[in-house]
């Protein structure tokens, strides 16, 4: 009876958040228990669009899987094939061309804000102010076109391979993006001033979703999430890749732990890219923009793992290599899926709203996580 | 602590466990009846302190199954992977969710798509597959002809 | 000139010249139905272009532009589609109420109607309880609101409908209280007197601060009791979905929705009759000249234009803002708007007595 009705023995109603929902950006779906308005526990259900994308790979060649990845988390797609790039070139100890590595950090750097841009329009339309979406949108809109001509697409770019680059940079590359940071500037204290010090905002997110120190390492929390709880995570600074080391930028912590530490952890990461950009955008060596490389890559048997920075945090690519053309087993540890499993604990005891406020902030691309 | 002392400190710790060359990290095979207290112990040894557990997955040898962690500490900055061999037949150990919350949900998608049965797991269903699905796509023997997964 | 009680005179004394008195009456009676329908339908269909147009304006962007000159007729268009949609009723929902929810909504929208004075001598019913009766009236849609949200079946309307009640019903008592304030300071309820006690000066200049503060208090009140953002936690699409409408599709939906756009209109009408002079041109001290210019623009343009004002701040706030969260939304009525209001009332109250405003 108790099903039938849908509660529990104790009189807890039970509703199906997703996986059609405006809140879950996608199929993801929540069982929730409630108490009233109170959740008193959370239990997401995947694999809505799981398509197997690590059994997909193990049948395809190295030079053809990177382009699968582009598929995870299609925010940061360049981030992903940079990262699968990184772990064959790794494993066949390829020399990446100077000019070639300043490209893929520009072009992640990039990809970075125009994932958070995206991130803050959407999380501020699940806290009911649709506005905001709008003037993020703006902003990225030019990466996209930016993207666009140099890559040829606009969300799936496919542009970094294995030894290098796709192909070189449109000619106005650097003038673009240099317009690009200046109109960001200008408008970068626009979002501040209509979400960041409005108050009803700030009461919506301060002491909400609250992750410790402690539950953030337990529960594998990677990316801006961790850092706002404090736990420095940043894979660009403490395992620097390509030409992250020569550039400075400062990791951005905030130790809140709450919705409102990753919301300002999200917010300064965008002038940490903008300064990364900076400092790059002047200094494209010339040069080739890939490395000669065979066609058929061959990786030497052995177990490698490469780990970057996405805008969601961690990217883990872990490669089973028995010498072949294809791998023996690859697995793509999404910085998702670990996030995703620490809202359960954080929403518990906390109003519904709560949980739109907290799932905003965690950023969560579905495809990244059901892969 | 770099790979050399870290490989040496830990052969003192456990001298049944092999070690395996190559790779990016010290690779250490444990025994699956001894596995949970030599986890427990490397999260809590003050030398190791491995808190961080940032990847678990599970290979298909045909022959055995080999459960990977990767543990990486958030203190001392060094990293290690822990491996054990599972019979291929009748897949079973013990669950680290107890040691890193995260396994929960990375034991349950090996569950599902390697059939790897975790001890005193607190919810161990299927995760990303639907509840009927039958088989275990990520194992090499797995061949399904409607849903073409291999390209 | 055009004056509308020149006009409204005139079918009178037609009417009863032509007719008996009785029969006057009634055809009377008869062409203020078809005039407040006709009202409706164009409020309706004006305010949801103007919500359009200025969530446009505000979020850069064109808004409706196609069909029509400057997509005027853009709502005509989707009035159309949603009378021509199917109105499903859900499986397991309470059919009757279900069906019933819409029509007690538009019609408690519809007789708050009665009371508002449009322009100088254009009035539907003077009642001499206008303001109680506009209290009373408007807190009757909340049963609209929680019986479609019961009915439906739904959890997610059963949590809107819940949350709706709740809000409601607070914040009837601070939107009560700041009318009070004016009813104390003009000595009674009826709307004619109010705008009249306003002759030498809207109330909000008149009454110094207090009545400032109870005008602030009373926009957001009402803004919370229309259910509109940052108050709109019934709907809330993204935790709700669409709350206590969830269920309702075609031309049921299409009522909840035209009920609200006429609420906003009075909750408006209201503010401006109350705090900024109803019809009341804007008249400064002896300034002469001035005054003339102003009385030369009609009585139903100063009506219409100052509760235009209010609905575009309204609407400036949905697109502004962000949503409260539930408990929040309960703190700020009961722990801080009805405790100012009702210290505020004592101010206003102890003003009035020493006649200390101008």
């Amino acid at each position: 009876m108790f099903e039938e009705l849908g509660t529990t023995a104790e009189g807890d109603m039970l509703i199906n958040i997703g996986p059609q929902h405006p809140a879950t950006h996608g199929v993801l779906h929540l069982v929730m228990t409630l108490n009233g308005e109170t959740i008193k526990k959370t239990e997401p259900h995947l694999g809505y669009i799981h398509r197997s994308i690590e059994k997909m790979c193990e049948s395809l060649t190295y030079r053809q899987f990177v382009y699968v990845t582009s598929r995870m988390d299609y925010l940061s797609s360049h981030i992903n094939n940079h990262g699968c790039s990184l772990a064959v070139e790794k494993a066949m100890q390829i020399e990446v061309p100077e000019r070639a590595q300043v490209i893929r950090v520009i072009m992640d750097e990039l990809t970075r804000i125009a994932s958070h841009e995206l991130w803050w329009g959407a999380m501020a339309m699940d806290l009911g102010a649709f506005t905001p979406f709008f003037y993020s949108f703006r902003e990225r809109e030019t990466i996209t076109d930016i993207m666009e001509e140099t890559c040829g697409a606009r969300l799936t770019m496919n542009y970094i391979c294995p030894g290098g680059v796709m192909m070189d940079l449109h000619p106005d590359f650097q003038k673009r993006v240099k317009s690009f940071i200046s109109l960001f500037k200008s408008k970068f204290d626009e979002y501040n001033e209509l979400v960041t010090g409005n108050i009803i905002f700030q009461n919506r997110m301060k002491g909400v979703g609250v992750l410790s120190k402690e539950d953030a390492i337990s529960y594998g929390c990677t990316g801006p999430t961790a850092r706002g709880s404090g736990v420095s995570s940043d894979i660009r600074k403490l395992y620097p890749y390509e030409v992250y080391s020569k550039v400075q930028f400062d990791e951005v912590l905030e130790t809140g732990g709450d919705s409102f530490s990753r919301y300002m952890v999200r917010i300064n990461e965008m002038l940490q890219s903008i300064k990364i950009i900076e400092q790059l955008i002047d200094n494209i060596p010339e040069g080739e923009f890939q490395a000669k490389t065979k066609a058929v890559l061959k990786l030497p048997k052995g177990e490698f793992y490469q780990r970057v920075e996405t805008a969601r945090g961690e990217l883990g690519i872990y490669i089973v290599s028995e010498g072949g053309t294809t791998p023996h087993r690859i697995k793509f540890r999404s910085p998702g899926f670990s996030n995703l499993s620490a809202l359960g604990h954080m929403v518990k005891g906390s109003k519904i709203g709560d949980l739109v406020a907290t799932m905003g902030t965690l950023d969560l691309v579905i495809p990244d996580i059901d892969r | 602590m770099n790979n050399e002392e870290l490989k040496l400190k830990l052969s003192e710790q456990y001298p049944t466990a092999t070690f395996e060359e190559g790779g990016e990290w010290v690779n250490m095979f444990l025994e699956p009846a001894s596995f949970i207290t030599s986890a427990l112990e490397l999260k809590n040894h003050p030398d190791f302190h491995f808190d961080y557990l940032f990847c678990l997955t599970c290979v298909d040898w045909k022959t055995h199954l080999n459960m990977v962690y990767h543990l990486t500490s958030t203190k001392h900055r060094h990293a290690m992977v822990l491996k054990v061999k599972l019979d291929c037949n009748k897949p079973e150990i013990e669950t680290v969710c107890n040691i890193w919350r995260t396994a929960e949900f990375h034991e349950r998608e090996v569950y599902e798509l390697f059939g790897v049965n975790f001890l005193n797991h607190p919810d161990l269903r299927k995760l990303l597959l639907t509840d009927d699905f039958v088989g275990f796509p990520l194992r090499k023997d797995f061949e399904d002809p409607i849903n073409m997964i291999r390209l | 000139m055009l004056s509308l009680e020149n006009i409204t005179n005139a079918v009178h004394e037609w009417l009863n010249a032509t007719l008996n008195p009785n029969l006057a009456l009634l055809s009377e009676f008869l062409i203020v139905g078809v005039l407040a329908i006709a009202l409706f339908a164009v409020l309706g269909l004006s305010l949801v272009l103007m919500e359009r147009k200025v969530a446009a304006f505000i979020q850069i962007r064109l808004g409706p532009n196609r069909v029509g000159p400057f997509g005027m007729f853009q709502t005509v268009a989707d009035t159309l589609k949603l009378i021509m949609k199917e109105g499903l009723t859900p499986d397991g929902a309470d059919k009757f109420l279900f069906n019933l929810a819409p029509y007690i909504v538009m019609i408690a929208a519809m007789m708050l109607l009665a009371p508002i004075a449009f322009a100088k001598g254009f009035q539907i019913w003077d009642i001499n309880i206008g303001v109680l009766f506009l209290t009373a009236v408007s807190s009757i849609s909340v049963i609209g609101i929680l019986m479609a949200g019961w009915a439906s079946n739904n959890k997610y309307s059963l949590l809107g409908a819940m949350r709706s009640g709740a809000q409601i019903v607070s914040y009837e008592l601070s939107a009560g209280l700041s009318i009070i304030t004016i009813v104390i300071l003009t000595g009674s309820l009826q709307i004619s007197d109010i705008i009249n006690a306003q002759a030498n000066g809207w109330w909000i200049f008149k009454g110094h601060i207090p009545v400032l503060i109870s005008f602030v208090i009373f926009i957001i009140a009402v803004t919370a009791e229309t259910n509109r953002a940052p108050f709109d936690l019934a709907e809330a699409e993204s935790e709700l979905t669409a709350g206590f409408h969830t269920e309702y599709s075609g031309m049921k939906f299409a009522l909840f929705f035209l009920a609200e756009y006429i609420n906003i209109f009075i909750a408006c009408a209201i503010g401006a009759t109350l705090f900024l002079g109803g019809w009341m041109p804007f008249h400064i001290g002896h300034w002469e000249a001035f005054n003339h210019i102003m009385d030369f623009i009609p009585s139903s343009f100063w009506f219409i234009g100052k509760t235009f004002f209010l609905i575009f701040l309204m609407m400036w706030f949905r697109w502004t803002f962000p949503r409260l969260r539930i408990d929040q939304l309960l703190n700020l009525e009961w722990k801080y708007l009805l405790p100012i209001s009702l210290v505020n009332l004592l101010v206003v109250a102890l003003m009035a007595v020493m006649g200390w405003y101008f």
